[in-house]
């Protein structure tokens, strides 16, 4: 064995090492997160057990606490946000992908960039400012003449509650499903698009037939971050929800969501039992974080396990 | 000559009288750090800048909120806390200093904030227990007979009323749900008083902002606010009635006049609302600093009763235009006895 070689294999050994620990640490680091949640959250755990996830009351005065409503408004709120934010999202990232000419693509994609990178609490603002006074006049406007369907007929006055929450979701998470959508949409090999369409295939056959299905998996990775983000955003679903512990029966009602409940109260929490169950909110919603993921893990295997099957 | 010397005397024994209660401290502490509310932080922040230009103390004071300021005096991990509510039992006994001290430095009053198409401020008149029931939901529009009883002169509009309330845990929910607790029996019942209650409705906004926003926003609805962010935002504000049967205005002299009543403890741990003073303004309370009675360390127990003696005393002058009610009357000659029981190391801090 030659020294240089020595000295090389060496250096390989060092950085495995290193590479390994930090790869340990990750894991360290979530492990030790999750156990300081317990930790937390186990004055609440003890007293009310999971007989928290389906309570209804919050109440400091009396110390009973149950975050059903909140639960059900932060899904409530994400879930409504993904569904209007898939059809823009993807449809941009389309357009970006296959429609704009090379050099206009970063005029328009940078933009949409710097989007995602704007802080929650400019978003909260303009939407508090700017985007409630409009839903305003649109609840009023739809329970005028759409009041006797169930999701319409709430307090629409208000202008704060479910609906301008999702709505401000969906602006905030359209950025990033569209900027990951579109560098997945562009891994697509030209050659099979430009295959469909040398067999006589239209632009919209050779999208929609051979480019979304290529890159299912990545776009359904790309709507799962977004949901990620909607359901853990706290700064600017807080000033637009109207943060209400009541359970909700129509569109327009306020509700709190998760995040934003332990960042308004904690500061304030004054005994153990509080601050633990705000603990145990955190620990439902890191828990849900991560059934989503899970979820999302199992539906990308049956997609892949679907494909093999068709190649079979 | 020999009269010479006594004036000098009496000069010198005046000037040590002075520096002694003037507040810098006199055993060489450079810095002190403090934790807690968030309420009285703008007027902490200019006097600490004001201290620190006259004394060369640095105090590092972090606006975490009244829980985090107790916790952490709880622990010691600060010299003093701050906190808009009282300590309860259990946590007095968690203390791991002994006895901790409730010292107040200013007060502050809650405006009732409203929005009705041709009513302005002055033209509403509210008393605590239909100001409790709007709250509880059980008077839900403007043209109740119990409103308009009370506002004979004024058309009140057929109005659904949307009440708004603070999200987050603060000191001006405290405040003002401490005097709904105290004008309503049902309030007390069904809800009490905290830092964050279980509302019986309507919408949540984040801060004073938040509420002071949604108020001016939504049609016939109603919201508390610190008295600062009302005149900032020009909102309207009702009139609500004190315990003497008079309706008033939210002012700083109303909040002052709170604190000033002949029946305050010794140890000032009372909310003031619903004050017998009949020049006050019922929904005003205290905010307080929180220190253990008995410092072991010398020079910082010594640092910290000149601080808050400076605080109670000269920095007053910063509270009015910050729109904070200084102590007054009953309450300050309560406040300084209560800074004089500090120990350090044992013996009195301030002679």
């Amino acid at each position: 064995m030659s020294a240089r070689q020595q000295v090389i294999n060496q250096g390989d050994r060092i950085f495995y090492i290193i590479a390994q620990w930090l790869g340990l640490a990750v894991i360290v680091f979530a492990l030790l997160l999750v156990w300081n949640l317990f930790d937390g959250a186990w004055e609440s755990i003890k007293k009310f057990g999971l007989e928290f996830l389906v309570g209804t009351t919050w109440d400091p005065v009396t110390r009973v606490f149950g975050t059903l409503p909140t639960i059900i408004g932060t899904l409530v709120k994400g879930f409504i946000a993904l569904f209007l934010a898939i059809p823009i999202s993807i449809g941009s990232a389309i357009f970006l992908a296959f429609y704009t000419p090379k050099w206009l693509r970063p005029v328009i994609s940078y933009p949409i960039e710097l989007l995602a990178g704007i802080p929650s609490i400019i978003f909260g603002m303009w939407a508090l400012f700017v985007m409630v006074p409009v839903v305003r006049v649109m609840q009023i406007w739809l329970k005028a003449n759409f009041g006797w369907f169930f999701l319409f007929d709430g307090p629409a006055v208000y202008g704060v509650g479910v609906l301008s929450g999702s709505f401000i979701l969906a602006i905030m998470i359209i950025p990033i499903i569209t900027a990951i959508s579109k560098e997945i949409l562009l891994t697509v090999p030209r050659s099979q698009v430009e295959g469909m369409l040398a067999l006589g295939a239209t632009k919209w056959e050779a999208i929609w037939q051979v480019a979304l299905p290529y890159s299912r998996i990545g776009l359904f990775g790309a709507v799962i971050l977004g949901l990620g983000r909607a359901i853990g955003e706290t700064m600017a679903v807080t000033m637009v929800g109207g943060n209400s512990f009541a359970m909700i029966h129509s569109l327009f009602d306020p509700v709190h969501s998760m995040a934003s409940q332990i960042a308004s109260e904690f500061t304030e929490a004054t005994y153990s039992l509080y601050t633990s169950s705000l603990i145990y909110v955190g620990l439902v919603l890191f828990g849900i974080t991560i059934f989503i993921s899970l979820a999302a893990q199992f539906l990308i295997w049956r997609l892949s396990k679907g494909k093999l099957a068709i190649l079979d | 000559m020999k009269y010479k010397t006594f004036l000098l005397a009496i000069a010198a024994l005046v000037m040590s009288g002075t520096t002694a209660l003037a507040g810098c401290p006199t055993k060489g502490v450079k810095e002190l750090t403090g934790a807690g509310a968030t309420f009285p932080y703008p007027l902490y922040s200019k006097m600490f800048n004001e201290y620190n230009k006259a004394c060369n103390v640095k105090v590092n004071y972090q606006s975490i909120g009244s829980g985090g300021g107790i916790q952490q005096l709880k622990e010691q991990t600060v010299d003093f806390g701050a906190s808009d509510g009282i300590m309860d039992e259990k946590q007095k006994t968690e203390a791991k200093g002994g006895t901790v001290l409730h010292i107040p430095t200013v007060s502050g009053a809650v405006a009732v904030v409203f929005n009705l198409p041709g009513v302005k401020t002055g033209q509403l008149r509210l008393t605590g227990d239909v100001l409790a029931d709007i709250y509880l939901k059980k008077i839900s529009n403007w043209n109740d007979k119990r409103i308009q009883a009370l506002n004979s002169g004024v058309k009140l509009p057929d109005q659904t009323i949307a009440v708004v309330h603070r999200s987050d845990g603060s000191g001006t929910t405290f405040i003002f749900t401490n005097y709904l607790s105290k004008v309503s029996p049902e309030w007390k019942d069904k809800v009490g008083f905290s830092t964050s209650v279980n509302w019986p409705g309507d919408v949540g906004g984040k801060g004073n902002e938040g509420v002071a926003n949604s108020v001016k926003q939504i049609p016939g609805a109603i919201g508390y606010v610190e008295l600062a962010y009302a005149k900032q935002n020009n909102i309207d504000w009702a009139q609500v009635e004190n315990k003497a049967k008079k309706f008033l205005d939210p002012t700083l002299e109303g909040a002052a006049a709170a604190a000033d009543v002949a029946n305050l403890p010794d140890n000032m741990e009372v909310v003031i609302t619903d004050s017998d003073n009949a020049a006050a303004y019922p929904i005003s309370g205290f905010t307080w600093l929180l220190a253990y009675e008995n410092q072991t360390d010398v020079a910082k127990g010594d640092a910290i009763a000149q601080l808050f003696w400076w605080m109670t005393h000269e920095a007053q002058q910063y509270a009015i235009p910050l729109e904070y009610a200084p102590l007054k009357g009953a309450a300050i000659k309560k406040t300084e006895a209560l800074i004089k029981k500090i120990k350090a190391g044992g013996s009195f801090a301030l002679k």
